[in-house]
């Protein structure tokens, strides 16, 4: 009997994930042993001919990282749906946009004038790529920039969702041995649009450090000051988002000092996940005052990046009003 | 203004709290006091119920403005939660004008029961504020988006 056919494929992401999967050191024999690796640009030679001339469905299992920036994302993530039969959105560019998702901030224009027109880049005629040109050969192509960066799921209809910056290690080795139970018929998959390999509850939840009332007179950043090790890092000022940000890291970043960032997005219920943490943040600061209040919000330097780092594709907002101007919206 | 703001009717989603603003609203209605038709007021127990998720959804869905409202600092139904309305409006504020939403399409208004007259001008004063911005359109965000063309310089042959 074949094995099982696996593929993993990347769009627009760091390569970070894909680290993240043979982090899972000697588990990555039982990939091996229990499926056919198909398709994974990052680990093997594969064209796209060879994934479209597969049948419909014929992959049991798509690892999908990356936002949807170009049209060869997109056009790759509606083939790769219609050959897997479980599409996992995975990591925090599939699911939320991550940092590439920061580009939601600017109209598509000005990050083309940025990477190509700036100080720093030699191009005195200020010449962009053109996504089509005819050569003597004949024409070539390249991908075209989207306007904006979209989640996977905004494309494409997701089975699974797996968060994180990237997902650790422990979380994707529990979710192969899962879906391995689940071919040999011991275990069964969770319903579909679950999101797995993560907790449900926040990072405060699994955090050590040690809680009190919180009453902030101010916000200062994580450098500028010497944090006591024991206690809550919001407590002592420092904007950290562990409470809308989803369990599962076992606290990684503010048991070894520093705060979270966010990279698990949203804990469960959570619908905006900026919105949740201007609640938090804004329900902590201890002055009643209007012009006390600001002072103390002028401490957190860059609020929309604080709160949408990892989430502003796949917010409520989703991206700028230059941004969606500069679309027609 | 141009002939656009001037035509153009803006939909204000204005959240109201039980004790107080609420009140203010129906005793406007009650004394038959007359004001724009523009806000679609939602009635919360305490403006500190507001998350502020509400605010950003009613962006998200088309809203050109939000209205949050309250009982005066101090008159709080529930002692101090309209505080923390009044420091989450000011934080969202922050986080809204970062993504190029105009501070103008977000208002805070405290306004007692007894106060139906001065809720009723606040709320002409800020449709005409709104109407002279011109529609926010968030709802119009295309996710079905068109490529884009990445023109606008030659290259040399």
């Amino acid at each position: 009997m074949s094995k099982p056919k696996f593929a993993m494929y990347w769009a627009a992401s760091c390569g970070g994930c894909e680290i993240a999967v043979l982090n899972i050191h000697e588990k990555i024999l039982d990939v091996d042993a229990n499926f056919e690796v198909v398709f994974w640009p990052v680990a093997m030679d594969a064209k796209y001919k060879d994934v479209e001339a597969m049948e419909d469905g014929s992959i049991l299992l798509t690892l999908w990282n990356g936002g949807i920036r170009n049209d060869e994302n997109e056009h790759i993530a509606k083939l790769l749906r219609k050959k897997s039969q479980i599409l996992v959105a995975f990591g925090s560019c599939a699911n939320e946009g991550c940092i590439p998702g920061l580009a939601n901030f600017s109209p598509a224009s000005e990050i083309m004038t940025t990477a190509f027109n700036t100080i720093s880049t030699d191009n005195p005629k200020g010449i962009l790529p053109q996504p089509h040109y005819k050569m003597p050969e004949g024409e070539i192509h390249i991908p075209t920039i989207l306007p904006m960066l979209r989640t996977l799921d905004q494309v494409v209809d997701v089975d699974y969702f797996m968060p994180g910056c990237p997902p650790e290690s422990h979380q994707i080795a529990a979710v192969i041995d899962l879906v391995i139970q689940a071919l040999q018929g011991k275990a069964q998959l969770p319903p579909k649009g679950a999101v797995i390999g993560a907790g449900a509850s926040t990072v405060c939840d699994e955090c050590e450090r040690k809680r009190n009332v919180k009453t902030i007179k101010e916000f200062g950043r994580i450098q500028l000051q010497h944090a006591d090790p024991e206690l809550c890092l919001l407590e002592q000022g420092i904007p950290c988002n562990g409470p809308a940000t989803r369990s599962g890291c076992n606290s990684r970043c503010p048991s070894a000092g520093a705060q979270c960032i966010g990279c698990y997005g949203p804990a469960e219920g959570v619908s905006d996940y900026g919105a949740r943490l201007v609640a938090a943040f804004g329900s902590v600061i201890d002055s009643n005052d209007p012009a006390e209040i600001d002072r103390i919000l002028d401490g957190l330097v860059d609020p929309a990046g604080q709160f949408y780092r990892f989430n502003l594709a796949g917010s409520m907002l989703k991206a700028s009003i230059p941004a969606i101007r500069a679309n027609g919206g | 203004m141009t002939e656009d703001t001037k035509t153009f009717e803006p939909t204000i989603i204005g959240f109201t709290c039980n004790w107080c603003s609420y009140r203010a609203a129906d005793m406007a209605g009650t004394a038959r006091m007359k004001y724009a038709p523009n806000v679609r007021l939602i009635r919360l127990m305490c403006s500190g119920r507001l998350d502020p998720t509400f605010v950003l959804k009613a962006f998200a869905s088309g809203a050109d403005a939000v209205l949050i409202s309250g009982c005066h600092p101090g008159d709080c139904h529930y002692i101090e939660q309209n505080y923390k309305a009044l420091r989450r409006y000011h934080l969202l504020k922050r986080v809204l004008g970062q993504l190029g939403v105009e501070p103008g399409r977000l208002k805070l208004l405290w306004a007692s029961a007894a106060e139906g007259a001065i809720f009723a001008a606040e709320i002409n004063k800020f449709v005409e504020e709104v109407r002279a911005l011109g529609p926010l359109n968030y709802n119009k965000y295309p996710l079905a988006v068109q490529a884009h063309g990445m023109v606008g310089t030659e290259v040399p042959a």
